[in-house]
């Protein structure tokens, strides 16, 4: 790493990747990076990743001949392959860079903020992994529609499934521009397509299976690298957190007394990273937003494909429980890495502005960090993962975004479930294409915009819109085509709506003057949903139409196979 | 599957036990999981001063515990279910499969 000659930067790069900055945490508003000089460590490391992923995907593409391998690859992955898979799918470059910031700046805040992310995947493994797996064959549309009239539904799936997809990309690909003028010291619209470019391929040529795996390569990259460094922290501290905690304490302490606190006021500020600071503005937002969290992720459409890539509901399973333990322990990882930047990074003139405030902004540290414990090749390395990162997540997204076109909308709205795999595969292909070049130029046009709050608006329409409609239509008897396409409707509206009300769109994004905000919450999931469940109940129940008595007579067959697997769809042939 | 076959193994013993084992099991999970979350959130709003406690003489507080405990427990309780889903239920249901579709 070069020494630095920008000025200070006071603007996170990728804080909006994940952070809501309206829960007080370490998530300065989202600005424009300032260009490094060129890393060619990382960029060296990263062609490596290039190569080995494009050569996986060379021999993946001989295998993707039908539309199943072009989705589910083939269905023939295996539990604990698929759990790495979800691992690399769900755990984003803002997940590693931007919550070890979160720990450094308040400590334990940052705890609370990574539990959130991980509660949700007890859920889906008690309510949903195995019944979807027995019920889908492609997308989560399969299971929503599963006893429904297919139009009306499909079309509600596929829409559900493209705003998450639209946002989360967006925030993925302005997130790889602003940390690759960082890590690497090229122009942001050059990262823009590479990723999207290299996103093309992997998804055009290998579909799930190449996805699958530079999911999987990641995953381990990430978790090698994270475990690196945490290790050396501890290490450093003869592997005991008190010690850890202590020096950390007292740099805090430090910091504050330099910063003219009196004895007292330093210490308490040094000590407040041991317990919740100012996570909690108001104890809604903090629901509401736990509620986005936990449910979001069991409705998240790239995650929920990744059940029917595996044979049956037993490796099904075993993914969930598999992801939950990397993800937890990646999770345990940034806490460490969080608190060693603390000890290591804040008191390393080198990774310091002279203003105070870290080089490149707040959610470098777990970058200095890579430095300070593994040096310059190290450095590179970390650099590296955290591009194949964000390539991992657009993949998935992108593969995800293009089967609800074709599969949902093409092959069964259009042509009433008659299209043939090759036209199928055609569709996913073209849709591939022009998600791709969307995602380009949407990066691009975003570059300047302040975009943290999409990352949250697509929990937030996971949670409200693809869940109440999933969960119900699998478990509740009652649930008609006309309740789950307008409850589900009903969500998806209320919890856009309420977001763009909300202080990070309104204030931050639109620029109107700070406690103007007509909704005050930073997170719509507890109204959102709530409008989302109650619209499909009341709608259900007042449905008197023929449709709707089908709709209630198909749930027996549905649930009879839902619980043994007797007639779902089995892993192709090879 | 046509309604007469899953009405029949719907009036299966062994599919009700199946259904209602799994369904209690899953749900005494999820409630389990939600009362430990949200109560987490709830002592995080209201109990900060809890959380702060200090644990022996020196910098380490109730909370980091807890809050580590909360994500043990999140890994431990999924695979606890998976578990005895991959056992005993899968086993439960190649029996139902057997009996009905013999």
């Amino acid at each position: 790493m070069s020494r630095i000659v920008s000025r200070i930067l006071t603007t996170a790069a990728v804080a909006g990747l994940a952070l809501a900055p309206t829960l007080a945490l370490a998530a300065p508003d989202l600005g424009p990076a300032e260009r490094q000089a060129t890393n060619w460590t990382a960029i060296i490391m990263f062609g490596v990743f290039v190569v080995g992923t494009l050569y996986i995907t060379k021999w993946a593409a001989g295998r993707t001949k039908s539309a199943s391998d072009f989705y589910t690859a083939g269905g023939g992955i295996t539990g604990f392959q698929n759990g790495l898979a979800i691992a690399g799918d769900y755990m984003s470059a803002a997940s590693f860079l931007g919550i070890s910031a979160a720990v450094m700046i308040s400590g334990y805040d940052g705890l609370i903020y990574s539990i959130g992310f991980l509660v949700g995947w007890p859920i889906i493994t008690f309510l949903m992994a195995e019944r979807l797996r027995n019920l889908g064959k492609f997308t989560f549309a399969d299971v929503a529609a599963f006893r429904f009239a297919q139009t009306p539904v499909r079309i509600f799936a596929a829409s559900g499934t493209l705003v998450v997809v639209a946002f989360y990309l967006i925030a993925q690909m302005v997130g790889a521009g602003q940390l690759i003028k960082l890590l690497f010291g090229l122009d942001y619209w050059i990262a823009v397509v590479i990723v999207g470019a290299l996103m093309m391929v992997y998804v055009l040529f290998g579909g799930m299976t190449a996805t699958t795996w530079v999911q999987i390569i990641k995953a381990c990259l990430l978790l090698g690298g994270a475990s690196f460094m945490a290790l050396s922290v501890l290490w450093h501290y003869g592997f005991s957190p008190e010690r850890l905690f202590a020096a950390a304490v007292q740099i805090k302490t430090d910091i504050a007394a330099q910063g003219g606190a009196s004895p007292e006021a330093a210490r308490a500020s040094g000590l407040s990273i041991m317990a919740p600071g100012t996570f909690i503005a108001d104890p809604i937002s903090a629901i509401s937003f736990g509620m986005a969290l936990m449910f979001g992720t069991a409705g998240l459409p790239h995650i929920l494909m990744r059940f029917f890539t595996v044979p049956s509901a037993k490796e099904a399973r075993k993914s969930v429980m598999w992801a939950t333990g990397w993800i937890g322990y990646f999770y345990l990882l940034t806490f460490i890495i969080g608190f060693g930047a603390i000890t290591f990074v804040l008191t390393n003139p080198s990774f310091l502005e002279p203003g105070g405030g870290l080089i490149g902004g707040n959610n470098m540290a777990a970058v200095h960090l890579a430095q300070a414990v593994g040096g310059n090749i190290f450095l590179g390395f970390i650099s590296a993962v955290a591009f194949a990162t964000i390539l991992a997540v657009v993949a998935g997204l992108t593969l995800s975004g293009a089967s609800a076109v074709s599969h949902d909308i093409y092959s069964t709205v259009i042509k009433g479930g008659k299209a043939d795999s090759a036209s199928e595969l055609k569709v996913s292909r073209i849709t591939t294409l022009t998600l791709g070049v969307l995602a380009v130029l949407l990066g691009i046009v975003f570059e300047k915009q302040n975009i943290a709050f999409m990352v949250s608006l697509a929990f937030a329409v996971a949670a409200s819109a693809n869940f109440p409609v999933l969960f119900l239509s699998i478990l509740w008897k009652g649930t008609t085509t006309l309740g789950a396409v307008v409850g589900g409707f009903l969500g998806l509206i209320s919890s856009v709506l309420l977001t763009v009300l909300s202080p990070a769109v309104w204030e931050a994004t639109l620029g109107n003057p700070t406690g103007s905000a007509p909704f005050p919450y930073s997170s719509p999931a507890l109204f959102s949903m709530t409008i989302g469940f109650v619209g499909i109940w009341l709608v259900s129940i007042l449905d008197r139409s023929r449709r709707a008595q089908i709709d209630r007579d198909g749930f027996l067959p549905q649930q009879v196979r839902s619980e043994t697997g007797i007639g779902a769809s089995q892993a192709s042939s090879h | 599957m046509d309604t007469s076959v899953a009405a029949r193994i719907a009036a299966n013993p062994d599919y009700q036990r199946l259904k209602s084992t799994r369904s209690s099991f899953g749900w005494t999970l999820t409630i389990a999981t939600l009362v430990v979350y949200y109560g987490f959130i709830l002592l995080v709003a209201f109990g900060k001063n809890l959380l702060a406690i200090p644990l022996g003489s020196g910098v380490m507080t109730l909370g980091i515990p807890v809050g580590i405990g909360v994500i043990i427990f999140t890994i431990v309780v999924t695979a606890i279910y998976v578990r005895r889903a991959n056992s005993e239920f899968d086993a439960l249901a190649e029996k139902v499969r057997q009996e009905v579709l013999k």
